[in-house]
């Protein structure tokens, strides 16, 4: 086993290797997923960026966070679940977690509490699907060793 | 980059503590920005099958002409350094990963970002966007041309100043293998005094982030080059 090389924080200035081009459609005509990264103080995440993988299909996007802290996907509408990593200036790692993209029954889920499992659920608003990312407080998202 | 408003008022590096290995401290309070940022929460386990899935894979289609050669982006030259930053990238079997994407970003020679956020008070350079792409061949290996990033200031601390380096972010074969990190260069005076550095509290985890001086394969007449291998984690750190 060669040890692997740690991690270092993706820093403030991302967007200029990052988010060169726009990354964001998994599906071009799939249904638009946004939402908020916030901090612990419930404070907009402005320097963020979400990564999603839907492993069934291999769709792969990326969104950097703008001053309000907000991204925003276009993902496959029957998907039913989507990987997520979230990288920040202040994460010194990026964290992982997942989005749901309906309520659904599975072995993950199944192991949270109902309060801690509703943060993994997207919700629907105004005809799109919405979902928050807290990195700490009481609703922190789940995250998930990796 | 902002200033917290509670000033902080404890150690700008925590001691090495070798038990951690390769794994960051993620709730490191010398780097202030993580005290709101760093999850607080256990991290919870998945099942197994669900770190073992299969990543995107990038083609040449993610590239353009030019994206490994920071140098040639522009109509001339960047002022600065000219180096090769060249290496592998390997899985934590020590086998390579072909058609790896490696994405670049860094400072200009004077340690200034072409980015609204920074301000810091050093000229940029019309001649460096400071940022690549490529993919790795089939023996794992990637290699960019680029000019050597200044240090900078960054207020995290009193006369905070981030050591010289690189960003690197890497895809591996499997979801779980994605790496985001910095290359550094070696003997930077400004390793001890950063907290992101010494956010590897395991001395010899910490060097591996540090790139070696390679003479061999530097080209006479033209630029120096550094070697920095690149090994992706495929199984989780105990949560």
């Amino acid at each position: 086993m060669s040890t692997p090389t740690p991690s270092q924080t993706v820093g403030p200035y991302y967007a200029i290797g990052l988010c060169r081009r726009p990354d964001d459609e998994l599906d071009p005509d799939g249904i638009e997923l946004a939402g908020r990264l916030l901090d612990g103080q419930g404070e907009p995440i402005g320097d963020g960026v979400v990564e999603l993988w839907e492993a069934e299909r291999r769709l792969w996007g990326r969104s950097g966070t703008d001053a309000e802290g907000r991204f925003r996907f276009l993902v496959p509408r029957d998907a039913a679940v989507l990987e997520a990593f979230v990288f920040a200036r202040g994460l010194l790692r990026h964290q992982r977690t997942r989005i749901y993209l309906r309520e659904a029954e599975d072995e993950v889920l199944a192991g949270l509490e109902p309060a801690r499992r509703a943060t993994l659920v997207a919700w629907t608003e105004d005809g799109r699907l919405r979902f928050d990312i807290r990195m700490q407080g009481d609703r922190a998202t789940v995250f998930f060793a990796h | 980059m902002t200033i917290a408003a509670d000033p902080y008022e404890g150690p700008v590096v925590l001691p090495d503590d070798p038990s951690l290995g390769p794994e960051v401290q993620v709730d490191y309070p010398g780097y202030r920005s993580t005290r709101w940022r760093a999850p607080k929460d256990p991290l919870v386990t998945l099942p197994e099958e669900l770190h073992r899935i299969d990543g995107p894979v990038f083609g040449e289609s993610a590239l353009a002409p030019l994206d490994n050669d920071l140098t040639r982006q522009h109509d001339g030259e960047p002022l600065g350094e000219r180096i090769l930053v060249h290496g592998r990238v390997l899985g934590d079997d020590g086998k390579p990963i072909r058609g790896a994407l490696v994405e670049v970003w860094q400072a200009n020679a004077a340690g200034r970002y072409r980015h609204d956020v920074d301000v810091h008070p050093a000229p940029l350079d019309p001649n460096f966007s400071g940022a690549g792409r490529c993919l790795t061949d089939d023996e794992g290996r990637y290699s960019f041309t680029t000019i050597k990033p200044g240090a900078y200031p960054w207020r995290n601390h009193d006369n905070a100043w981030r050591p010289a380096h690189i960003h690197f972010s890497l895809f591996g074969r499997l979801f779980t293998e994605r790496l985001v990190t910095q290359m550094y260069f070696p003997g930077d005076p400004l390793f001890p005094h950063d907290p992101i550095f010494n956010s590897v509290r395991d001395p010899r985890s910490r060097e591996l982030l540090v790139a070696r001086f390679d003479l061999a394969k530097t080209e006479p007449e033209w630029a120096l080059a550094y070697e920095w291998d690149v090994v992706l984690r495929s199984t989780p750190f105990e949560p």
